[in-house]
């Protein structure tokens, strides 16, 4: 896929320029005919970066399967907001059974479509970080490692925030949830050696793995498109800030997402089977600690006294990313 | 066509006639050899088409199972014991989401301590999650009982589980009749959902019910699940037609309608009940059996009606309510009450401990002469001796141990029990 | 009815033996059961099997407490488990052992038998020469149909041809009918010394 380079004027809303581009070019988003699969009336809170991901990714997987799509979605925000019964938001076939195992009804749907010969029907299972890292992880992995024939896309905001912002593994060290309140001498969630999903993914050496953000329209229906061109075991892994529970502001959402990636926190890359074939280079290195000053759940970082040190741990983390995954543009080339 | 073949291989190839399109396969003993030969089966393709999914877990097994039938499959696995609490919350989702899975269950014990073998404790820890249940007798039965489990399922719109005792009926050889692929096509059409997953007409379901419309929803789940009631014998009495045998549908009988005392059960003990009958029967007792081939939905009436006349009713049961007593029991209660009969619980058979003719004999000889007491829970079978034993150590010493070694060494510093190794 | 006991280790083929024996019962028009009393998939631990066969329908699901016949695949276990558990005065025991009967130490209880109905075969040297593996159940099935009398041998070899493919049952089929004959011989002694 050609990719036409465009300087983009940053208008304060972060606009995306797709006037700028060919038609053909423009995001799915842009386009009069997408599916909208997440329709308009859903629940979600302003401001929520599940939502957009979710909007975004799935009107792409519907444009690059026709339309033949359906859907397995964990419990959790997602399922939750798009669903307040009687009324539904989802504009394709949608199945939420229970919270831990949304890649295997995933793998049950697409065993289904293969034994009735429907190869033109596509699968997608879809959850948030705790549906997918941790409660449905078994899961996950046995549909990795059978190679099923299903994209599998993770909305990460860091918590389990349907239930009141609860830590998961996804958490990131020093951040505060309701369960990991910087009460005592830990200054928040715990710094562990965290629990790369992608790298997880990507040591099942599946055909493909990738991570994105909502800040980049453009890279994220790419990859979800790049995704649908191969058959077996996917997975895109997409951060979705969540102003309720990161205590940031809900017009801020897309920034903040972009800030994440430029301080090489959350690496943006794609891999195929195994292998890191692509990164998305950091154009405007940034500091961890512009990027946390966004956020309620770290303000306890800047507070009496601050904690310079548990920042540069964090600075540390994000060097190592840039450094792991050449994410710094000269490097990239 | 009638064969002498191991119980599992022939519940294997029933369910292959039924033409199963998704197989989520996860092992367990005592259901293992079913698995592993519809495993084969599909690999020769004998069964086809078919997917079999080896999934990673019990709780994976049931949820593609799920997906698959969400999707307009017609699904299938088999699990036993732990297997089973393993999906327990699939299980609510499957029958919540009114999906007609099968599923064998190879009834084993329930840990800790961990058991392999047969008692009921698995499926009857489940009997209150919405699927239809049906208890096994014989290979034979079981067999003919996953035929009619497809075709129940899918006029309900409600999922089956056939249990069928692990190793006692999943590892016996013996004669069973096969039935052929075209009489099975005859009596079982294809999968027809009443909603499914296509993106030619999309819906979404699994959405969450809240308090103004839960309690009707339910309801509703209920009030299915109790048509089975009428169903069954529906089914049962087409199957007979079909395939020229009878089948046990709701409750069978034997020798009741004139019996004074009545031995209730479930299961593969019947066969043994009813040597025992047949043998008292020719010493001048009036002993009959009842054995309860659907316990859910719970045929109320039914039982009321095969029940009605005795003077004594004898449950036996492989499970057992912990800090209550017996769950057969309470449930048969449930059908005689207002009547003047006096109900014996007995718990049997637990972690696979055999029921014998000698004991069974042994049971209603004390009914009969009134050493035993009804309404109170009796364990058949159950060593005294050990059991004060251990009572007096744990009141010695809070400390001394697990029940079980101090048990297991008692035994051991008795003589070697008769088949190798303890009892 | 007629009830069988076979006790051995796990992977002697103990559970198969019982299967052959219900198999060959079968063909003879016969109703059959049979069943393992086993734990864990493990090789060495003690492993019981029962067949029982009748021309009625079988509805028993115990154990067999009283055997008309007992098979002992393994004499290591002879003084471990209680083996002769049920063995009646008119039982048949047959036991694989290259030994004789005294030097198994269990005289005493061979005494409570019928001589008759008492033979030691060396199963698993028949099992060694005809299979090439120590798995002594085909040996032992067919002295038990000399022995007892109770299934033909012809029954028998064909539920081994009707378990095992080719080459395989060609062995099982040799070492039963080698083990079958080796029994009539003894058999035909005992007669004639009684």
């Amino acid at each position: 896929m050609s990719a036409e380079k465009l300087k983009l004027y940053q208008v304060g809303t972060f606009a995306v320029g797709n006037r700028l581009l060919d038609p053909e070019q423009r995001t799915v988003q842009a386009r009069m005919e997408r599916s909208n699969t997440l329709t308009s009336g859903h629940r979600a809170c302003r401001g929520c970066g599940e939502a957009l991901g979710a909007r975004y990714a799935l009107d792409a997987a519907m444009r690059a399967t026709d339309g033949r799509l359906i859907a397995a979605n964990a419990t959790g925000c997602l399922e939750v907001f798009s669903t307040p019964y009687p009324e539904s938001s989802w504009q394709l076939p949608w199945l939420h059974s229970l919270f831990g195992n949304a890649p295997a009804i995933a793998s049950g749907i697409a065993a289904a479509l293969k034994v009735k010969g429907r190869n033109d029907v596509r699968v997608i299972g879809q959850g948030g970080d705790g549906g997918t890292l941790d409660i449905g992880f078994a899961c996950l992995s046995g549909m990795f490692e059978r190679n099923d024939d299903v994209l599998y896309v993770c909305y990460d905001n860091e918590a389990y925030m349907n239930t009141g912002v609860q830590r998961s593994s996804a958490t990131p060290p020093a951040a505060r949830t309701a369960n990991t309140k910087p009460l005592g001498d830990e200054p928040g969630n715990v710094f562990g050696q965290g629990k790369s999903a992608p790298l997880i993914a990507m040591a099942h050496e599946i055909p493909y793995v990738a991570t994105a953000t909502v800040a980049d329209l453009h890279d994220l229906e790419d990859k979800i498109e790049r995704a649908m061109e191969f058959h077996g075991a996917r997975y895109v892994h997409i951060l979705v800030p969540c102003p309720l529970g990161w205590g940031s502001e809900a017009s801020e959402t897309i920034k903040i997402a972009r800030l994440a990636q430029e301080t090489g926190l959350f690496p943006v890359f794609e891999a195929e089977a195994g292998e890191v074939v692509a990164v998305s280079p950091i154009r405007q290195r940034v500091s961890v600690e512009e990027y946390l000053r966004t956020q309620r759940r770290f303000a306890h970082l800047f507070g009496d006294p601050p904690r310079a040190d548990v920042i540069a741990q964090l600075q540390s983390r994000a060097d190592r990313n840039i450094r792991r995954f050449g994410l710094l543009a000269e490097e990239a080339a | 066509m009638r064969s002498q073949l191991e119980g599992s291989l022939a519940v294997a190839k029933a369910v292959a006639l039924c033409r199963p399109e998704v197989i989520s396969a996860y092992p367990i003993s005592p259901q293992t050899h079913i698995v592993e030969a519809l495993s084969d089966l599909v690999r020769t393709g004998e069964l086809a088409p078919c997917e079999y999914l080896m999934v990673e877990s019990e709780f994976g097994a049931m949820s593609a199972a799920i997906g698959a039938s969400a999707a307009g499959a017609r699904a299938y696995t088999a699990t036993a014991s732990q297997g089973l609490l393993y999906m327990a919350e699939a299980l609510y989702n499957a029958s919540g989401l009114g999906l007609p899975i099968v599923m064998t269950v190879a009834n084993r014990a329930i840990g800790a301590p961990i058991n392999i073998w047969n008692d009921h404790s698995d499926a009857m820890s489940q009997r209150d999650c919405g699927w239809i249940q049906l208890y096994a007798e014989s290979n034979q039965h079981a067999v003919d009982l996953h035929v009619q489990a497809f075709r129940l399922a899918e006029e309900l719109s409600l999922p089956v589980m056939v249990c069928m005792d692990g190793f006692v009926l999943t590892h016996a050889i013996e004669p069973v009749e096969l039935p052929t692929q075209e009489q099975v096509d005859a009596f079982l059409p294809p999968f027809d959902p009443r909603q499914v997953l296509d993106p030619d007409d999309p819906v979404t379901i699994g959405a969450m019910v809240g308090p103004e419309a839960f309690a009707e929803v339910k309801y509703l789940m209920h009030a299915k699940q109790m048509q089975a009631l009428d169903l069954i014998p529906d089914i049962s009495g087409s199957f007979s037609q079909a395939f020229g045998r009878t089948s046990s549908g709701l409750v069978r009988t034997y020798r009741s309608a004139d019996a004074d005392t009545i031995v209730v059960a479930l299961g593969s003990v019947l066969g043994t009940i009813e040597e025992v009958v047949d043998e008292l029967r020719g010493e001048g007792e009036r002993v009959g059996a009842v054995g309860i081939t659907c316990f859910r939905p719970y045929p109320l009436e039914e039982i009321r009606a095969a029940l009605r006349g005795a003077r004594r009713v004898i449950v036996l049961e492989k499970a057992f309510a912990v800090g209550l007593g017996g769950i057969v029991g309470q449930n048969v209660r449930l059908a005689l009450s207002g009547h003047a009969v006096s109900v014996y619980d007995t718990v049997a058979g637990l972690g696979g401990r055999p029921i014998t003719r000698r004991t069974l004999r042994t049971l209603i000889a004390d009914v009969l002469e009134e050493r035993l007491e009804p309404d109170r829970l009796a364990f058949l079978d159950l060593d005294w001796k050990l059991v004060e034993r251990e009572l007096q150590r744990v009141s010695a010493d809070p400390r001394s141990g697990p029940h079980a070694e101090n048990i297991l060494r008692d035994i051991g510093s008795v003589a070697a029990s008769a088949h190798g190794g303890a009892r | 009815m007629f009830q069988v006991r076979i006790h051995g280790r796990g992977g002697q083929g103990v559970v198969t033996a019982a299967e052959l024996l219900s198999v060959a019962a079968f063909l003879e028009d016969k109703h059959s059961q049979a069943f393992p009393m086993f734990g864990s998939e493990r090789t060495g631990a003690p492993v019981v099997a029962f067949c029982r066969f009748s021309d009625q329908p079988i509805r028993l699901r115990e154990p067999i407490v009283d055997p008309d016949a007992l098979i002992v695949q393994d004499p290591t276990l002879l003084h471990q488990v209680d083996l002769f558990a049920g063995v009646g005065p008119e039982s048949y025991l047959l036991l694989n052992t290259s030994r004789s009967l005294d030097e198994l130490g269990i005289g005493e209880f061979l005494g409570t038998l019928r001589a008759d109905r008492v033979l030691a075969v060396p199963a698993t040297e028949f099992a060694r020469e005809h299979v090439g593996k120590p798995l002594p159940n085909a040996a032992l099935l067919g002295a038990f149909s000399a022995l007892t009398q109770a299934l033909s041998l012809d029954s028998v070899t064909a539920a081994i041809r009707d378990r095992f493919p080719g080459r395989i049952a060609d062995g099982n089929v040799a070492a039963a009918q080698a083990a079958h004959d080796f029994a009539v011989v003894r058999r035909d002694e005992v007669i004639v010394h009684a």
